[in-house]
């Protein structure tokens, strides 16, 4: 592309530049669709309170938050399937650190980064250097998580001070807390794919992995950092759930389904599942998504289970929305 | 790969060659199985006695059949993560079809099968016409069938299974020469694994699968329907999902969570079994033996006292290496 000193090329490579990812027409269709139909069966309350649209969006908070790590692994052609027992032993290890002192707060959050980092820094490990399949990897490293974390807690276990509820409960004028720390979170995973070296190193591993390390990257390297950072995002999750439920429980991450889902909104957002392209404001989409959903059903009064039917529906259909055109085979 | 005994006064060494050789193709789950079941009767009479080995046969064949469903998919390149949730639409559908009366159990079986037929085919189609990745495909089916199951019964099993239904897992034939009673599970088992066997190894369509997984461009363009084949995986494990979904409920018994976490076990079993994910190998007797050997490394934990909770950081533990050893393995020859 030949660069014009033209100002208005400029301005029409920066409209270009931001291209809005298509998944938010159908979020949009879905969002008015939903409110459309509690006006004529619900409440009503979708587009009049706006207390609801602020529930849909700290609904995604804890789902949005893991799923911004989710979407660099995948764009790394990794993907982690251990982000939901991660989850778990964040909840649990940080409610059973604090013990509701408000002291042992600073050490709860620095064992359970650690722990983390050093779960993200093994699946990193054992998929790059003994070449190991990823979803084997991090399948085999949540089962190890899993049986530990069931071996020492079975239930409940501490409590986290008052204080530490902020992150959960708190508001900063209108908006909540945990709302600002996703978009914090968005910005931050925007600006780490797009804007830096490891971020475009990671598309290029993504789209080809025999290429980028032909061409000179550090390929282990790179796919190490992705993982230790979706650890990350998991622990993050983690403590704002246990901000919320003021203990941690071991099957908070589990129960939520928070590693097949962060990687069906990763993947409903426009990501690709073989790696190399999307981004997270596409996953924020697919997060979004499902909390619109799940509030609709929820205003509507519908049926808990058809609403599990409907997430896989809106699943399979957003990606097949995507993946029709394309002439090469699934897989 | 042909090896040939050259006789002369190389004869004995080169026996010994051609041995080695046969040696080396039996894949390392077959001894690895049989140490751990030596293990296993030390600990415990009861692995020692035909009684005690049946029951063992009969508590793992469900997971044996599931894993081979299972590796249709893999061996094609693709993921079934759906085949938990079928286990729990058969369990807690059948419960209500099945209405008390044994009358009913053959008439639920077929409509169970019929269901199961129809879910692999949604699976496939969409994987293959809608070309979504079988990872979300599946896992969408999953979020659909489960939700479906729960809604169907109103979120709790209704009734109980009738004996004759329960027999398929956990029944046996009394009175068979030598063994005194065989369970009915592992004959469903032995049927499952000749009928499958034929079908990977012996006919076109297994070499289809295999080709298909291996590259599926280059078995486009030596004009295997790709398509079909993929379709048909997906059919096979879902319909073998329901096989087992019966002899697993009739083993266990009624309950809404009786399906979860099958599909990774299933997973487990096939790449213990040697099965390569992305597709291009497999093997249903080495897969059936992955089955057996988590199930009687499991046993071994137990018998050696290791608390409930540790099974899953061994299975995890083991898949890794499994996976692990086989690609380090790989690299060397290569």
């Amino acid at each position: 592309m030949t660069t014009t000193s033209f100002s208005g090329t400029r301005v029409k490579n920066i409209l270009k530049s931001i291209r809005i990812p298509p998944v938010y027409y159908f979020l949009m269709v879905i969002f008015l669709g939903g409110g459309i139909l509690d006006l004529m069966y619900g409440g009503g309350q979708i587009f009049g309170n706006p207390k609801i649209m602020m529930n849909i969006l700290v609904r995604s908070v804890a789902l949005g938050i893991v799923a911004v790590g989710q979407t660099m692994v995948i764009i790394g052609a990794s993907i982690d399937l251990s982000v939901a027992y991660v989850i778990s032993l964040t909840a649990v290890t940080a409610s059973y650190v604090m013990q509701g002192d408000p002291a042992n707060v600073p050490r709860a959050i620095i064992t359970v980064f650690a722990m983390g980092a050093v779960i993200g820094l093994v699946n990193g490990l054992i998929i790059t250097k003994l070449r190991v399949n990823a979803f084997i990897t991090t399948l085999g490293t949540s089962l190890i998580i899993k049986g530990i974390i069931n071996s020492t807690f079975s239930n409940w276990a501490g409590s986290v001070p008052r204080s530490f509820e902020f992150f959960g409960y708190a508001f900063l004028g209108p908006i909540p807390v945990s709302v600002i720390v996703l978009l914090l979170v968005m910005i931050v995973g925007w600006f780490v794919l797009k804007k830096t070296k490891f971020g475009a190193h990671l598309y290029a591993v993504g789209g080809n992995k025999e290429v980028s390390r032909l061409s000179g990257l550090r390929t282990h390297r790179i796919l190490i950092l992705a993982h230790v950072i979706c650890s990350m995002t998991a622990v993050l999750t983690g403590l704002f759930i246990v901000s919320r439920l003021r203990a941690g429980a071991p099957w908070v991450g589990p129960d939520g389904l928070y590693d097949l889902e962060s990687i069906a909104a990763t993947v409903v957002g426009g990501t690709l599942l073989a790696g190399g392209r999307g981004g997270v404001w596409g996953t924020l989409a697919g997060v979004l998504i499902f909390s619109v959903l799940d509030t609709t059903f929820n205003q509507l009064g519908m049926n808990p289970y058809l609403t599990i039917v409907f997430r896989g529906l809106i699943v399979v259909l957003a990606v097949a929305s995507y993946t029709i055109r394309s002439k090469k085979e699934a897989a | 790969m042909t090896t040939t005994t050259t006789t002369g006064k190389n004869g004995f060494t080169s026996t010994l060659n051609t041995t080695w050789q046969i040696i080396k193709q039996i894949p390392p789950v077959f001894p690895i199985f049989i140490i751990l079941f030596i293990i296993v009767s030390y600990l415990s009479p009861t692995y020692s006695s035909t009684v005690g080995i049946l029951a063992f046969l009969r508590r793992t064949a469900p997971l044996g059949i599931f894993a081979v469903g299972q590796m249709f998919v893999l061996a094609s390149g693709g993921f079934d993560l759906s085949i938990g949730s079928i286990v729990t639409l058969v369990c807690l559908v059948s419960s209500l079809l099945l209405n008390n009366d044994p009358a009913n159990a053959y008439s639920s079986i077929g409509i169970m099968l019929l269901i199961g037929a129809g879910i692999g085919l949604t699976n496939g189609l969409v994987v293959s016409f809608l070309k979504v990745p079988s990872f979300i495909a599946t896992l969408g089916m999953m979020l659909i069938v489960r939700g479906m199951a729960l809604y169907w019964v109103g979120g709790a099993p209704k009734g109980y299974f009738t004996d004759n239904w329960r027999m398929w897992g956990r029944g046996y034939i009394e009175n068979v020469p030598i063994f005194g009673r065989f369970p009915i599970g592992m004959i469903v088992l032995i049927v499952v694994g000749l009928i499958t066997w034929y079908i990977f190894h012996r006919t076109n369509y297994g070499k289809q699968v295999l080709a298909v997984g291996d590259n599926v461009r280059a078995a486009q363009l030596s004009g295997v329907k790709v398509r079909l084949v993929r379709t048909g995986a997906f059919v096979i494990s879902a319909v073998l999902a329901v096989i087992g979904g019966i002899m697993f409920g009739g083993y266990g018994g009624v309950n809404v969570t009786i399906g979860e976490g099958l599909e990774m076990s299933a997973i487990a079993a096939c790449v213990v079994g040697g099965v390569l994910l992305g597709g291009g190998k497999g093997s249903v007797i080495s897969v059936i033996f992955g089955a057996y050997t988590l199930e009687i490394l499991f046993s071994m934990l137990n018998l050696m006292g290791l608390p409930k909770p540790y099974k899953d950081t061994i299975q995890g533990a083991i898949i890794i290496a499994a996976v692990a050893y086989v690609a380090l393995s790989q690299r060397k020859r290569r």
